[in-house]
């Protein structure tokens, strides 16, 4: 019942909003803004829902295939539903705020609406087909988020990029679920392959048959999380999807789609288990990510970047949870069987609050500053903006570790898997990734609250409006307090057991958080300008330019040959040719249509001709 | 009836239709027409069919040649066609005409029932009375029979009115809706106000 | 000596030159004629098969009477035919057959 109602709420919210945006004018974000609160509402009571998998919609019914809208609850979703339905509440009436002076405020917020709709759909997709269905959703509305300016050109290619780019990951997880699809005799229900993977034909056999077969299920399902959420190689989207407003970045570029791979992974988590090859892949590619990322935040001076940066490094610090829990099950640590607590899980439940508060923040901050996003124009705004000042400043903290508020624990927990799983050289490169973290936020926060004001903007800039602080405060208090089981624990946020006895993770998370400060508050502490200058982390490594390279060589002589084959082929051989066959033939048989009585007269006569000479000369000598 | 007449009435009527379908001026087609159904009436009363020959004259050669003629007059045509032969209609035509006839003497020349005479059949009038069943009960029709002479005219009222009364009773209500339908589309369209 | 075989093969001769009148003439009044040819020799086709089709010594009357049948409605025909022809004729100012195309596709 809450189920459908969290589910549909949004739908039908969207649905009036985009059809009628022209008509409905300031209504839309009535609607808009009172489906989100409705949502909240209802995902409250159904953090008390029972645990169930039932079908609310049968939609495909093919041969085998019996796929529909079927609704999974269990702790992952109900905790995961929260941490939507609530940021998406808050997002909702900081943009009130912030989109106020907006021309196509309804468009902005049906769209807002369908992401909630699509976001909803995906976490509580009980098959991968529904999964999918609402996978391509959230894209979709994505795209449409991130392009909302789309008339700054810089926005409209940056959709594209984000839409083209996830279509590559998306791909890989419809071969995923093919390749499992075909596995279990069409059924893809997500308890019914996690049965089929514990005791069914799917159960890893202690030869290694199937091995390679799990392992390529495995790897395609993930790369649809490494679209999803922006992992390397697929990473480049993500920094520049923050073109799309503020409140977009954090509700979908933060705290929730771009969480949507983790999710997922978590889901599929009996598939990663069953494949140890796959779980170190999957732990390295977020490790890798995780460091990368790191670095190329080091070096931006646009304030949503380095935030984009750091989400980028956060999910891949996840992504690695993920794989290491994996490993880590297989080395005898059972932490996922014996309590339904994962580390993954848990640190997208923290990073949700104060990542999209330190989203909001920024969103507060551009918009004081009049639309101004480069840190190194700002300064001193501790002393204009000081609710706001406090409310980052907790975010920040959050987000480096400082012992005690939330981001400690689970960093701590992500650090202590990576432990588990054997593989030292994950552990030490979550360490480094902690240390250039508090590294680059204390920049952060240095260059854009303390000093002077560097510019006019920022000399005048004024606190934002109360509907744009209140969101800030409730996720600040979010962000303390959340890693406590005093909130975890209603909240059903997977909070994995507290490992007794890892003083290494704890005492290499607090070296790591000293050192990546400190470092920063010395070097940055009273600059006007960048004291150092990295032109390769600045530049992201070159991502872009190498792939504009790879595309330039690989895609475009493919295209020529794919161009050349489908001109051939598909227009000529499939396409002309029968369309000129079926002209002629309809041309030929529109004369007998001509609309001339002789010519009927014509035909009947000759008919008439037919059947006698049939009936009187061939049937009888065929022995009729 | 001797197969002089025969062939002499077969060629009026063939010929005339032949005119009917050749000649450019309406009216003389609708000329030959009549022509062309005195002749084909002259072939019903070869095959004993009097009644029949004469309403062929009555109805088709006066009533359907005068409508014929009145509207040509009224529409005033002239001699429109010819300007430019339709070739491919005219060929296609007698292509049609040709492999018809051409299969109807097939067919004809391949049954027996074809090669019946009038002296195979010969009419039994004398005899008949005693067969006819109800037709004898009326002295007339008897009466004519046994001097010799066929009451054709009779017997095709008999017919119709004992077997097929319902029949002309519909031919009747056609008629009727023919003349009021007749009405109507010869009305002139009053102009929109 | 004159068979069935004679009158039906003029009743057929007949009724083709009505078809061929029909497609190749244009004046919609002649092709009319055309078809009042087609029926009359079907009438003969009837009426020879009624004298061949001795009944009690008699010719066969049903078939007359359904020649009779024939005239009445071809006669109905021609009255409701010759009316549609005035109508046309008004709105068309032509018969050309080849002028009344309207439900050429």
């Amino acid at each position: 019942m809450h189920a459908s109602i969290i589910l549909l709420l949004p739908f039908f919210s969207a649905l009036l909003i985009l059809l009628g945006h022209r008509q409905l004018k300031g209504a839309a974000v009535l609607i808009s803004v009172g489906s989100s609160i409705i949502s909240f509402v209802a995902c409250l009571f159904f953090l008390a829902a029972d645990d169930d998998n039932k079908l609310l919609l049968p939609f495909l019914d093919v041969g085998h295939l019996h796929a529909g809208i079927d609704v999974l609850i269990d702790k992952q979703s109900r905790g995961m539903m929260f941490i939507v339905s609530f940021i998406g509440m808050l997002v909702h009436l900081f943009s009130l705020g912030y989109m106020k002076d907006d021309d196509a405020k309804p468009r902005f917020f049906g769209s807002l609406s369908l992401f909630m709709f699509s976001m909803t759909g995906i976490v509580l997709a009980g098959n991968l087909i529904m999964m999918f269905i609402f996978w391509e959703l959230v894209g979709l509305s994505s795209y449409l988020l991130i392009g909302h300016w789309y008339q700054k050109a810089s926005a409209a290619e940056a959709c594209k990029k984000a839409f083209l780019t996830n279509r590559i990951g998306d791909f890989g997880f419809m071969i995923g679920i093919l390749l499992l699809f075909g596995a279990n005799g069409g059924n893809v229900n997500l308890d019914d392959l996690a049965s089929a993977f514990s005791s069914g034909p799917l159960r890893p056999d202690p030869s290694g048959a199937n091995a390679g077969f799990t392992t390529a299920a495995a790897l395609c399902i993930f790369l649809g999380a490494v679209g999803k959420s922006a992992q390397f190689p697929l990473h480049v989207w993500l920094p520049d999807a923050m073109e799309g407003p503020t409140p977009v970045s954090a509700l979908i570029h933060a705290a929730t789609m771009v969480a949507a791979g983790v999710y997922m992974l978590v889901r599929v988590s009996f598939l990663i288990e069953a494949s140890p090859l796959a779980a170190q892949i999957i732990a390295g590619i977020g490790c890798f990510t995780a460091l990368l990322a790191a670095l190329m935040a080091t070096q931006q001076n646009d304030i949503k970047r380095v935030l984009a940066y750091s989400t980028l490094s956060q999910l891949g610090y996840m992504v690695m949870a993920v794989g290491a829990v994996a490993m880590a099950a297989k080395n005898g640590h059972e932490p996922h069987a014996a309590e339904p607590g994962h580390p993954a899980m848990f640190h997208l439940y923290t990073h949700a609050f104060f990542k999209a508060m330190l989203f909001l923040g920024s969103g507060a901050v551009i918009y004081a500053c009049h639309h101004e996003q480069d840190i190194w124009k700002m300064g001193g705004l501790r002393k204009h903006m000081p609710v706001t000042f406090w409310t980052f400043l907790i975010g920040t903290a959050a987000l480096m570790g400082v012992p005690l508020l939330s981001g400690f624990w689970s960093k701590e927990a992500v650090l202590g898997v990576a432990l588990d799983s054997g593989y030292k050289v994950l552990f030490i490169a979550g360490a480094v990734t902690a240390a250039l973290t508090a590294f680059y936020m204390t920049r952060l926060l240095i260059v854009a609250f303390f000093g002077k004001p560097r510019t006019d903007s920022a000399h005048h800039a004024t606190e934002a409006p109360m509907i744009m602080i209140l969101p800030l405060a409730i996720l600040a208090v979010f962000s303390v307090f959340s890693g406590y089981d005093i909130l975890a624990t209603p909240l059903q946020a997977m909070k994995p057991p507290h490992v007794e006895g890892h003083q290494t993770v704890f005492w290499a998370s607090l070296l790591a958080l000293l050192i990546g400060s400190g470092f920063a508050i010395y070097l940055y502490r009273g600059r006007d300008k960048d004291p150092i200058s990295i032109k390769l982390f600045a530049n992201k490594f070159y991502f872009d330019e190498i792939y504009a390279v790879i595309i330039r060589i690989c895609q475009d002589r493919l295209a020529w040959i794919v161009t050349a084959l489908e001109r051939v082929l598909v227009d000529g051989l499939v396409a002309r040719l029968p369309t000129a066959i079926i002209a002629r033939l309809g041309a030929a048989t529109r004369m007998l249509q001509g609309g001339h009585l002789q010519g009927y007269t014509f035909l009947l006569g000759g008919g008439v001709i037919a059947v006698v000479y049939l009936v009187v000369f061939v049937l009888p000598r065929l022995g009729h | 009836m001797p197969p002089l007449l025969f062939y002499l009435f077969a060629l009026i009527t063939l010929g005339f239709g032949f005119l009917v379908v050749t000649g450019r001026n309406p009216v003389t087609c609708a000329l030959a027409l009549a022509a062309s159904f005195v002749g084909l009436a002259a072939l019903f009363l070869s095959l004993d069919a009097y009644f029949i020959g004469v309403i062929q004259i009555l109805v088709y050669a006066g009533a359907v040649m005068v409508l014929f003629l009145f509207i040509i007059m009224l529409l005033d045509i002239k001699t429109e066609e010819g300007k430019k032969m339709n070739l491919p209609a005219i060929l296609s035509g007698v292509l049609l005409a040709v492999l018809l006839t051409l299969q109807i003497i097939a067919v004809v020349g391949s049954t027996e029932l074809a090669k019946k005479t009038s002296q195979d059949t010969p009419l039994a009038l004398v005899d008949a009375p005693g067969k006819i069943g109800k037709a004898a009960l009326l002295p007339t029709i008897t009466n004519d029979l046994k001097a010799g002479t066929l009451p054709d005219a009779k017997l095709i009222g008999f017919t119709l009115f004992d077997q097929y009364g319902f029949h002309l009773q519909v031919i009747g209500l056609l008629l009727l809706v023919g003349t009021i339908g007749v009405v109507v589309l010869s009305k002139r369209e009053r102009s929109a106000p | 000596m004159i068979t069935l075989g004679h009158y039906l093969v003029v009743s057929g001769m007949l009724f083709a030159l009505g078809l061929a009148g029909v497609i190749a003439r244009r004046n919609i009044i002649i092709v009319y004629m055309c078809l009042e040819m087609m029926l009359s020799a079907a009438n003969l086709a009837l009426v020879g098969f009624s004298r061949f089709h001795l009944v009690n010594g008699l010719p066969d009357y049903t078939a007359q009477s359904l020649v009779f049948f024939t005239i009445t409605v071809a006669a109905a025909e021609v009255a409701v035919g010759l009316a549609i022809i005035v109508a046309l004729f008004r709105s068309k100012q032509s018969v050309d057959v080849e002028s009344v195309t309207k439900l050429q596709g």
